[in-house]
């Protein structure tokens, strides 16, 4: 009887026809998802269009990848788990994925870098070919994890020159490459690599480093209390002021760094100490108004002002850096434009936490260097 | 009914000794680091007890965490650690379920020796609780449909230590609570379990801590305490509203977590502090303290009135839950991040090389086998349904018996 049963409903389940997600329903799921916001907002909504949504068709890929364009980085993640279902869903039925479609989305430079990146991983797991096919032209792409791969394999093409003895046809590849590259590791390989064929690389230009500064140290900062304290500098850049230091008076001093990192380091410049605070300022000239950013990196806290207004502040002491630690937008007025870094050390004792130091560099988002008008080098 | 049923399964894990064939969280379903499991080998190798082995995409000293049959584990990759990962793999087989991938919206700088998926993600037997050192928290069901997605590094930008991340949720009833402790913005939140909204939140001291919360449980979600170590004190908060009921003040261990059992909490800070919790007082107060019970980075397992700690340079010491005197100690070898796992009378030791020493337990520590698995593992173990689960920076491999 129970196994009567059991026939029973698979034969009415079988006549029911797969609820599955049109075309024309993928739009306002999208919209859904794209409406999530901090703290939870939309979630209730979100989760229920989350399930209509992997019930959609393999074809509607590239309209749900190009929900990412106006997703922000909620949302996203959001879409991109339903995508994911979708195509481990096809994928686990036997099913084949719009290979052609995907494709072309990811050679649509109008499309978001990551939802480009996603339909290339997707694509690959279908067609072989893709990554010699694709990657190859994608050393300049706005999607970093592509221009990766372009500059991975530009590498290796270079290497092999290299192991044939092409030393000068490897050198000019080396260089493309690292012309190309933006991520710190492939950037360090390159730099090795062409150094090593006799070439030189300028890495403080190829990241927008700022090399030229004027310091002023040290201010008390006593149980990290100088961090709010406004001194002279903040009120007012006087290159010939004498200003009342923690020990005295102290002057600006010219400083330039020659380190290929652009590491300012107030500990050389000046002298090793404790519960200190050091001002950095330079003049950035720009030939337009633009907005760029500023990447600050430093085990100490921070203070950047731009013209006048401040635009970053961190008050983290030691607790590790990596570069481009902390990232954030100004704009950049046509003609001279001061910028102002304020450094604070604390007063721990450990030899690890003797760094008083700060890297500061300009760039677009995608990291390539923005250079003041009248940068020597 | 569903989640009334939940809530009581959870009250009967009140006591030490948890019976049941999930491992829901970091260190188990109880917290001690102890499995009712007994069948389980004490040799292994390519041939012999290895059920299977897979491929992970990414790396993570997260530990596996099995419920349902499924083993989920998490991990992250790509050259800035921002590619998050959910893998979810049939127990038996071994074959791939489900594998979900998150964009980090918080920050994933980290030690290079941790990665972003540091964290062992929770389940309360029907959801599963990712957590990342980049302060994303993301919740799927067992099939991998995702219920919600927080950035709560995204929603409090400061929340970040460049050193990265690594306190494990736990879940009490329908909440899931995680630590949030750095310079920047520090913090604990109780989240809704079904909707992913903040049932509370609370501002914790500003400084990093790597250790994990864990819960005292009481008959019912409503009585269990959340003990949470900041750098100077210990405290206890009621774990579905969030609100102070006690703190003990000591120089926590910053990476090693308190082990609950029972109402007792064993907190690692230069040696071990027994705490008994007075649930009617909601107070604790302190039974022993015993500097030879010190930790290294793992956090001390607690079994059948004893403890277990490791401290440098890999000195298994088992001490006597009455008074925190040493009963004995065992030399093993190399350093030690995952914390062990103590199942059918054994612990079972993952060094940072990937030792596994296998450690009977009684009178003596005596050492009765060492197996070399993958290299450079720092997650503690998984032990559910008559199965070890190892977990690398490569692979995730499944120990039991031959059928």
């Amino acid at each position: 009887m129970r196994t009567l049963l059991h026939l029973l409903a698979i034969v009415i389940l079988s006549e029911i026809p797969a609820v599955t997600t049109t075309a024309a329903d993928v739009e306002p799921l999208l919209k859904t998802l794209q409406a999530v916001g901090p703290e939870g907002a939309g979630h209730r909504e979100a989760a229920l269009a989350w399930e209509q949504l992997a019930e959609a068709d393999v074809a509607d890929l590239p309209t749900i990848l190009a929900g990412l364009d106006q997703a922000g980085p909620l949302a996203a993640n959001w879409i991109r788990t339903a995508i994911d279902a979708i195509t481990e869903r096809e994928l686990g039925r036997g099913g084949q994925l719009p290979a052609a479609e995907l494709e072309r989305f990811v050679l649509d430079t109008q499309h978001v870098p990551r939802a480009r990146r996603l339909a290339y991983e997707w694509l690959c797991s279908v067609d072989q070919t893709a990554s010699a096919r694709l990657i190859p032209r994608m050393l300049d792409d706005p999607s970093l994890e592509l221009r990766r791969d372009a500059v991975g394999q530009w590498i290796e093409k270079a290497a092999s020159l290299e192991k044939s003895g092409k030393n000068e046809q490897a050198l000019a590849t080396y260089q493309e490459a690292f012309a190309a590259a933006r991520d710190l590791d492939q950037i360090k390989l390159l730099a090795g690599r062409i150094g090593k064929l006799g070439g030189s690389v300028d890495l403080p230009r190829h990241f927008g480093f700022l090399v030229h500064w004027k310091l002023i140290a040290p201010f008390d900062n006593t149980d990290e209390k100088g961090h709010d304290v406004v001194y002279p500098p903040e009120k007012e850049i006087d290159p010939a002021a004498s200003l009342p230091g923690k020990h005295g008076p102290v002057q600006w001093i010219d400083h330039t760094t020659d380190d290929a990192y652009g590491t300012i380091d107030f500990n050389k410049a000046f002298r090793e100490e404790k519960a200190v605070a050091g001002y950095a300022t330079t003049e950035f000239l720009s030939e337009k108004r633009q907005e760029v950013q500023f990447r600050l990196t430093t085990l100490n806290a921070v203070k950047l002002w731009l013209n006048g207004t401040l635009i970053d502040e961190h008050v983290i002491y030691h607790a590790g850096s990596e570069l481009d630690q902390y990232v954030s937008t100004g704009v950049l007025q046509p003609g001279r434009n001061v910028i102002l870094v304020k450094v604070c050390q604390n007063e721990q004792t450990q030899s690890w936490a003797k760094t008083w130091q700060f890297q500061l560099r300009v760039c677009l988002p995608d990291g390539t260097a923005v250079l003041s008008s009248d940068r020597d080098q | 009914m569903r989640s009334t049923l939940l809530q009581l399964t959870l009250a009967v894990a009140a006591v030490c000794g948890f019976a049941g064939g999930d491992w829901l969280q970091f260190r188990g379903n109880d917290g001690t680091g102890a499995s009712p499991e007994t069948n389980l080998p004490l040799t292994f190798d390519a041939k012999t007890n290895v059920a299977w082995k897979v491929p992970l995409p990414g790396r993570g000293p997260s530990s596996p965490i099995v419920v349902g049959g499924r083993v989920v584990v998490t991990a992250s990759s790509g050259p800035k650690g921002d590619r998050l990962h959910v893998l979810c793999f049939d127990a038996e087989s071994g074959k791939l379920r489900w594998h979900r991938q998150l964009w980090a919206t918080g920050h994933t700088a980290c030690h290079p020796f941790g990665a972003v998926a540091t964290c062992t993600p929770a389940s309360d037997g029907r959801r599963i609780f990712a957590f990342y050192s980049s302060n994303d928290l993301a919740c799927f069901d067992l099939d991998g449909n995702l219920k919600w997605f927080r950035g709560l590094a995204y929603e409090h930008r400061e929340a970040r230590n460049d050193a990265g991340m690594g306190s494990s949720p736990v879940v009490s009833g329908d909440t899931v609570i995680v630590q949030v402790e750095n310079q920047g913005e520090s913090f604990a939140a109780g989240i809704d379990t079904a909707t992913g909204e903040t049932r509370w939140r609370i501002e914790r001291e500003p400084d990093g801590i790597w250790s994990s919360p864990s819960l005292l449980r009481g008959k019912t979600p409503s009585e269990d305490v959340v003990v949470m170590q900041s750098r100077s004190r210990l405290t206890g908060h009621n774990a579905q509203t969030g609100k102070f009921l006690w703190d003990y003040e000591a120089s926590c261990h910053t990476i090693a977590s308190a082990t609950t059992c029972g109402d007792r909490v064993y907190l690692p800070s230069y040696g071990l502090h027994a705490l008994q919790y007075d649930a009617a007082k909601q107070t604790v107060e302190l039974l022993w303290y015993e500097p030879r019970l010190s930790s290294g980075n793992s956090s001390p397992v607690v079994h059948e009135g004893r403890t277990y700690t490791i401290k440098p340079p890999a000195i298994l010491v088992c001490g006597d839950v009455r008074d925190g005197s040493v009963l004995w100690q065992l030399r093993l070898q190399g350093a030690q991040w995952a914390t062990p796992v103590l199942a059918g009378g054994h612990l079972y030791v993952v060094n940072h090389q990937g030792l596994v020493q296998i450690v009977e337990l009684g009178e003596e520590g005596k050492l009765v086998g060492s197996v070399q698995i993958d290299p450079a593992i720092l997650a503690s173990p998984a032990v559910a349904d008559g199965a070890i689960y190892f977990r690398g920076d490569q692979h995730l491999l499944k120990v039991a018996f031959d059928h």
